[in-house]
């Protein structure tokens, strides 16, 4: 990343900062249009994802040991944590979902990791991506609410404990609330992740000058601290809230 | 960068392979990225649904059935050891009966030999003193019948020497009479 910005900041002759290019996506094979098919360094960050998955859960656990090596200790511990939250969350009857929340975790807390080596792509940096995964949920967890409870599903938004007066009130909020949950759910993730590598990016920039360049070398470090940090909860955050919409939806009733 | 090389590729990406705008918000990149998005995450899902989940779910019962099953397997071993010990206190208890029992068979017996043989004695004793009572009396009776014998010798010789004539048989009365007497 860092190399990528002083090639730009050398041709304009001076401190030029390109913080937003990381993001561009580019074909991988030969130049062009982006096609709908086109494989592109995004492509190759999400296969990496899939790869660094399949080592994790699949190559981890393939002695299938009582007693586990560390990989596949690992595996069990992510297992674990999602479980126990989808379990603690829902309750028994949202565990059937697991595989889908399991998937969505995995997903972002990979491709959140892998964008922090340098010169890498970050896929969740872009709202297309999160938007799929944060829609993807809002029309899920509809669907199934409706599916489930049919039309008492509505209830979710007739605050019975509040007084009478208040609820149509209420009402409206909680439907705007509900609206705007996906949009949040999304932007929420990719803002993160986006700010965090425009970020580190400025800072590295400001390198290209000599007197404040260990400045903004600590700066780097301890940003990227900070951004291994926000990978994990931003993965955890998205996951975690997709199992309070899923309860919402399995236990509509307040 | 090859991109600048070239004209600007698209609407996103100025003729110096820099960003206009942001990225993330070029809708011509979109169809691609949820393209190889869904894509992504199906293949992730089949991986888990299929291979990962239900292996580390299989391994994790497993090892809690282990657990289990050594716990259970413990607690076999502590109430057999606890039968043990049991069987051992009972077998050293009985043992104890026993030999109390054997001493006391062993004291009963000595003290009946011990009785019997004080007993003999006892009657030994008896029989003995009866025996030396019935001599003595024995004794007793001829000592009497020789003083008889003496009295009426010396009565004779008396009646003799005194110049008389007696006849036995009268003194013999005689004496009988006053020896009675």
């Amino acid at each position: 990343m860092a190399t990528e910005a002083a090639d730009h900041g050398g041709e304009g002759g001076g401190l030029v900062f390109h913080p937003m290019d990381q993001f561009i996506i580019k074909p991988l094979f030969g130049d062009g249009a982006v096609g709908m098919f086109t494989i592109t360094n995004m492509t190759l960050w999400l296969a990496l994802a899939v790869v660094a998955i399949i080592a994790l859960m699949v190559l981890g656990t393939s002695k299938r040991a009582v007693v586990p090596t560390r990989t596949q200790s690992v595996a069990e511990l992510a297992y674990g944590f999602v479980y126990k939250m989808v379990e603690d969350v829902t309750g028994k009857d949202g565990v059937k979902y697991f595989p889908y929340i399991f998937t969505l975790f995995l997903f972002i807390l990979f491709s959140n990791f892998l964008a922090l080596l340098p010169m890498s792509f970050s896929p969740t940096s872009h709202i297309a991506v999160t938007a799929v995964l944060g829609f993807g949920v809002f029309i899920a967890v509809t669907a199934l609410g409706f599916i489930k409870n049919g039309a008492s599903f509505l209830e979710l938004f007739w605050v019975s404990s509040a007084p009478l007066a208040l609820r149509p009130i209420l009402a409206v909020i909680e439907v705007i609330s509900y609206f705007v949950r996906p949009v949040s759910h999304s932007i929420r993730l990719a803002g993160n992740i986006m700010a965090g590598h425009a970020v580190l990016k400025v800072f590295a920039g400001f390198a290209a000058i000599a007197a404040v360049a260990p400045l903004s070398i600590l700066g780097v470090l301890a940003i990227y601290g900070l951004e291994v940090l926000v990978s994990a909860i931003q993965a955890y955050v998205f996951t975690i809230l997709t199992c309070v919409y899923l309860k919402d939806a399995l236990h509509p009733h307040h | 960068m090859a991109t600048e090389a070239t004209e600007a590729v698209s609407s996103c990406v100025g003729p110096d392979g820099s960003a206009i705008g942001m990225p993330q918000l070029c809708f011509d990149w979109f169809p691609n990225q949820i393209f190889w998005l869904v894509i992504t995450l199906v293949v992730i899902y089949l991986v888990l649904s299929r291979v990962a989940l239900p292996r580390i779910a299989s391994v994790l019962s497993e090892r809690q059935g282990t657990i289990t099953n050594d716990i259970a397997a413990a607690e076999d071993l502590k109430r057999k050891a606890e039968e043990a010990e049991a069987a051992y206190e009972k077998a050293l208890a009985d043992a104890r009966a026993e030999a109390q029992g054997i001493a006391q068979a062993t004291r009963d017996e000595i003290k009946a030999t011990l009785d019997e043989a004080s007993a003999k004695a006892d009657a030994e004793i008896a029989a003995r003193t009866a025996e030396s009572e019935k001599a003595i009396a024995e004794i007793r009776s001829s000592a009497m019948s020789q003083v008889e014998i003496v009295a009426k010798d010396t009565a004779e010789a008396i009646v003799a020497a005194l110049g008389g004539k007696a006849d036995s048989a009268a003194i013999a009365k005689a004496v009988d009479a006053r020896l009675k007497g």
